[in-house]
Formats: structure tokens, sequence, C-alpha cells
């Protein structure tokens, strides 16, 4: 049997989405900057694309990116060039793409405070408050996070933000379409969102901005409304749309359901292991499990012997040879966070298959704390 | 990268099944090596007749990679001289395993750093 629990790291891509983007290869293959009717087309096919997402994130604009790490830059260094100067806020436990972006604008004089987290991973809107300083130019808080999947409190950030008149950006790539986000309501400012995590194409995502001014970082054509040059990727865009108009309430239901279930089957067979992040407030389709005395990546080794994909936060497996950041943020010692399995669900994953998981998971973790020193 | 692909036949075969974890009770040296910032810890035990290293196991906490030197190093040192079993190099284990990844060159360093301190303990223990 082959499960593929590693939905945090790609999806599948459905066949409705594959369908929808073909003939913008063939037949609709027009630059929507051409005059012509083939151009034009794509121009339409574009404008109605984006106006989905527009009406969806409620955002006055879109702008198509090449997933999200390029939208998390474009959001950050997009407002610091365009102030010039100035402090950022931003957490712990960020994705790479916006950890990154926050040191390479600290060496070029930015000054940024890393906020620290609670146990579960979550930030505390009042420390956000605490941080903001009359240079404070960006706050930039992940919506839910890509490895122990605690979903943050953005509405109480946002509105910290307004009423300090501070931008605030949120990394969506793992939130959006199964968290509610609404750009007006929740004065959130940047958007990140990415396709391929929600069972669209690799290589497309976009950046929704709401009432922000931000500077390009890719120069060239105007396309994008002068924000990111370069012809635009309809096929993706569309594919993206498509993914989008395809998501329901009850997938993420049903992918709760599933969640728990797992969650739940786990603790009855093994003992010595903690779910790390938050019960409550967690992605519905995240387990992040610190199983005791022993080692990720081994754990993740024999899963794929039976055909089950997952993925550990382990040093051993990072080019670093350092346990996750994000783990170390909530508190995990170094020998628990390398001992972390990620097992991430999709609208695909079915019940045999968790099943199949919880029959198989316990024999593993047996095995491995036998042959190891701090076995259990 | 996926594991079929990173790691040897022999490695993934080791690691799978691995013959000689386990702890010696009254084991004539021991030694112990890693940290578990990297995520490996190597704890090697050898029983030691007529010279000749007569046991040897292992009880690792490490990747799979970590867990293949353990088995391999226990393999290659039994039955050995002590002075034999002092010339098994990180290179030859790695070499037994069929290479290793770069990344995991350090698991290969444990093994043969392991073997040393157990022989270490061993003499020290006996008056050597």
């Amino acid at each position: 049997m082959k499960v593929y629990l590693d939905n945090g790291a790609t999806t599948q891509v459905d066949e409705k989405v594959v369908k929808k983007m073909l003939p913008y290869f063939t037949e609709k293959y027009g630059n929507a900057s051409s005059l012509h009717s083939f151009g034009q087309q794509a121009k339409l096919d574009l404008d109605e694309a984006r106006n989905l997402f527009r009406k969806k994130l409620n955002a006055d604009k879109i702008i198509f990116t090449s997933g999200g790490s390029e939208s998390d830059n474009l959001a950050i260094k997009g407002i610091a060039y365009k102030k010039g100067k100035g402090h950022i806020i931003t957490s712990k436990i960020e994705h790479h793409a916006v950890e990154e972006s926050c040191k390479s604008l600290e060496k070029q004089g930015f000054q940024v405070t890393y906020l620290d987290v609670d146990k579960e991973g979550l930030v505390n809107p009042k420390d956000v408050e605490k941080a903001i300083r009359k240079d404070t130019i960006l706050v930039t808080i992940i919506a839910a996070n890509n490895e122990i999947g605690t979903i943050q409190d953005i509405e109480e950030i946002g509105k910290i933000c307004k009423e300090k008149n501070i931008i605030f950006h949120t990394d969506a790539v793992q939130a959006f379409t199964k968290v509610p986000i609404d750009m007006k309501k929740m004065n959130i400012n940047l958007v990140s969102i990415s396709a391929h995590k929600i069972h669209g194409p690799k290589g497309i995502g976009a950046l929704a901005i709401y009432n922000a001014e931000i500077k390009r970082l890719i120069d060239g054509g105007p396309q994008e409304f002068e924000l990111r040059a370069g012809t635009e990727n309809i096929p993706g865009i569309i594919g993206l749309a498509e993914a989008v108009k395809i998501t329901n309430d009850k997938d993420v239901k049903q992918m709760e359901k599933l969640r728990d279930k797992l969650i739940e089957g786990i603790f009855k067979k093994i003992d010595n292991v903690k779910l790390n992040g938050s019960r409550k407030k967690r992605l519905c389709n995240n387990i992040n499990l610190c199983f005791k005395g022993i080692e990720g990546e081994a754990i993740g080794a024999h899963l794929d012997a039976k055909g089950i994909a997952s993925s550990s936060g382990s040093a051993c497996s990072s080019k670093s040879l350092k346990p996750s950041h994000v783990l170390k943020a909530i508190g995990l010692s170094d020998a628990d966070a390398n001992g972390c399995l990620r097992l991430t669900l999709s609208k695909y994953t079915t019940e045999k298959e968790i099943d199949y998981v919880l029959d198989n998971l316990e024999g593993i973790i047996k095995f491995l704390r036998r042959i190891s020193p701090y076995g259990l | 990268m996926a594991y079929n692909e990173m790691y040897s036949k022999e490695l993934i075969r080791r690691f799978r099944n691995p013959k000689n974890y386990g702890e010696i009770k009254n084991a004539d040296g021991i030694g112990k090596v890693g940290n578990k910032t990297c995520g490996d810890v190597m704890w090697l035990f050898i029983k030691v007749k007529k010279d000749k290293i007569e046991k040897i196991k292992f009880k690792t906490f490490g990747c799979p990679a970590a867990i293949s030197v353990s088995d391999m190093v226990c393999d290659l040192a039994k039955g050995k001289t002590i002075n034999e079993a002092k010339k098994i190099t990180n290179k030859l284990i790695a070499e037994k395993l069929q290479g290793l990844p770069k990344l995991k060159y350090h698991c290969s360093l444990l093994g043969e750093q392991a073997l040393h301190k157990a022989i270490e303990d061993y003499k020290k223990k006996n008056g050597r």
C-alpha cells in the first residue's frame, strides 16, 4: 500500500485542475500583453482569475508570483525597499522564506525583532504590540505553521497593526483554503499563497495586497501593475484559480476527522509520545509528533519501506545538522526535536490509509526504541 | 532526497534488519560517542577474551546511516584482536556499506570513534 502523508511538502494536482490548464498550453497560449485575439483571450482569462482571488481574499490587488517563497520575498523586501529604512517584527517560527528575507534585510541596515512563541507555537498578540517602535514598518507572522500546524490569531494581530498604522503581512501558504482569511475584515495588508499546497501546480503563487504599497523586485515589463515583470504564467494561474474553486468545507472537515483518528490511535497504541503544536488551534491536516528516545529520519525511512511518506525535522536529515528552528522555538530539547515526525493529510487521504499507518507505526517505534540507548 | 537514492542497498538492508543491536551485561569495554544536537548517539559494548573481541553489540539513537554504521562496525570488529580492531577506520566502514552520502560522513566517524573508545575503556579497566 502507498500512503502519501507529506502534503505539507506538496500535494497531488487535482485532475480537474490539470484539465483546466491543458488548453492554455496548446490552444489559448497567447501572451496577455499582445493586442491580437490570442493575447486578448489570455488577458480576459487572467483578469477573471485575478478577480476570483480579489473576492476570495477581499484584497484590492493580486500579484501572481512563482510561489510562496517569492511572495514572501516580494512582501517583506517590497515594503522594506519602499520605506528605505526601519524596524520589522516577525516570529521565531517563520518559514525560511520569511526568516531569510528578514536576515537579508538586517544585513542591509534594517532592524528585526524575532518574537518568541509559547510551547504550542503561538505568538502572543500583546508581544507584537510591545515590540512596536516608532520606526516599525512591518509585522510579518505566519498564519499557520508549516511544521507544527499552529494557527495564529492573525485577526488580533491585524487589529493591533491597524491601530498603530503598521503594515501586516502573513505567510498563508499552509493556511489558505483551510483557515478563513478576509484581508479587509482582519486588517491584513499582504498575504502570500501558493498553488502546490492546495492540489494546484508547482511554480505558481500569489501575493494579495490590501491598502499597501510595495517596490517591485523583478524589473522589466509593466506586468502585474508594474510590481512584477515577466510574461504571466497563464496555465499556472488558471490552475491555481481552479484549485481554489474546488476547495470546500467538506474536505476540511474530513481531513480534521482523519487527523484526529490518527492522533488518538497513536496515543492509544504508543507510549512516550507528545503532540507538538496546539491541539485546538491546529491545521486540519497537520500532525507533528515527538517520539521519545528515537530519531525522526529513522522512523521516516522505516515508514518509507512500508510505502508511507512522512517528513521529519531531525538534524541528521538537514544540511546544517541542526534540529528544526520551529521545534527549538517551542522549547523542545535537541534530542526531542530530533525525534519528531510530521504527517500531513490531504483531501485524498482515506480511513483505510490511516488504519494502515496505525498498523505499522507501533512496530517501527518499538523496534527503534529497542536499539536506542534511550529506549523506553 | 529519496532514502533509496541517498543510501546504498547494503546500508538500507542493514538499517532495516540490524543483527548486532543490544547490550552486553558486564561488558569489558564501553564506548559512548555522539551528541543529541546532531541527532546521533552511539554506544558500543565489547566482551574481550584472550585479546580478541569475542562479542560486540550496539545501541544507537540516530538516522539510518548511524544505525547501519553501528551494525557494520560490530561485524568488522567481531573476532579481531584488539590491535587489529584498532585499525578499523571510518573509511573502511563507509566502504563496506557501499558508500555514504556526504552529509552522513560524520556517522561513519562515530563508528570508528565508538570502537576506539570501547577499546580504550577496556584497556583502562585492565590496566593496559
